[in-house]
């Protein structure tokens, strides 16, 4: 398609106001990766979120699928420079699983099978801000897209959205995850271009 | 989407540290492996290069440049051998 219309997009903002700054659109789906793709297979998969004091809950695939999903269609933004508009997931909300975890703490460290770690506070993990995404327009996630299920938290820059999501640890200090111990900003937050430490 | 060999690496840790390491042998800290740099198995497709054991596939070592620094990880060296001339 060579002529996209003012109009292309109907009622919703143009697609340059839906661009973070610094961003380009990419039409594939860039694949990152900063080791091998782990294997996980279904029937071994567990997902856990463990409180301040250790007290841990754990799901295992067949107790996800039976949680309310939802489909999110959301815009992602990579540190990298690419963002995907209106990309379509189904997963289950994070709050959906946090419903039943007691809690104090501010902040959550997110762990992945293959040894990814990520932090963000933990209050963006709620209120309809996060989920654990299992299919990507509407097939299963692949594993070299983070399949069987990946983190999902759009409003941040991607690398918080963990791929092959293992367990969240809550914590009472924040503390940095892989890209945030080597210069990457501890938040992220692309509209504020928060690429690097003190930006 | 697979890795590249460690000789990716010789550019960039040369602009830090002024060293050539195409004949560096770095120690993996996890299993002992001792690996000159070409043999490590380097992620550069993520927001910085990742530095995998050859033998272990640990971290040996990670390296992102932000506009204006570089951020070295050698956590996972636990020793460089460096030749001196
Ligand atoms: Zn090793």
């Amino acid at each position: 398609m060579a002529i996209v219309t003012p109009g292309f997009f109907g009622k919703r903002r143009g697609a340059a106001d839906r661009l973070p700054p610094g961003q380009y659109l990419a039409d594939d789906f860039p694949v990152l990766t900063a080791g091998p793709t782990p294997v996980v297979h279904t029937e071994d998969w567990e997902f856990t979120l463990t409180n301040e004091v250790g007290e841990r809950h754990t799901w295992n695939w067949r107790e996800l699928q039976a949680l309310p999903a939802e489909t999110p269609t959301v815009d992602i933004h990579c540190v990298t420079k690419w963002s995907k508009l209106d990309t379509a997931w189904r997963g289950v909300s994070l709050d959906e699983l946090f419903a039943d975890v007691d809690t104090a703490a501010d902040y959550a460290m997110v762990h992945s099978y293959g040894g990814y770690t990520t932090n963000l506070p933990l209050e963006d993990l709620l209120d309809g801000q996060a989920w654990i995404a299992y299919e990507y327009d509407g097939e299963e996630l692949l594993a070299q897209h983070g399949g069987p299920a990946r983190l999902l938290v759009p409003h941040l820059y991607f690398w918080k959205s963990a791929k092959w999501v293992r367990d969240i640890e809550l914590m009472v200090t924040d503390e940095p995850g892989f890209w945030e111990s080597l210069g990457y900003h501890d938040y992220g937050d692309p509209w504020l271009e928060q690429r690097y430490q003190g930006d | 989407m697979t890795y590249v060999d460690g000789n990716v690496l010789a550019g960039p840790l040369a602009e830090v540290f002024g060293v050539d390491f195409t004949a560096v042998t770095g120690t993996c800290a996890s299993c002992g492996f001792a690996a000159a740099l070409a043999t490590l198995r380097v992620y550069s497709t993520a927001p910085g290069f990742v530095a995998r054991c050859p033998s272990c596939e640990e971290v040996v070592l990670r390296l992102v440049r932000t506009p204006t620094e570089a951020w070295v990880d050698l956590r996972g060296a636990r020793s460089l051998r460096v030749p001196l001339t």
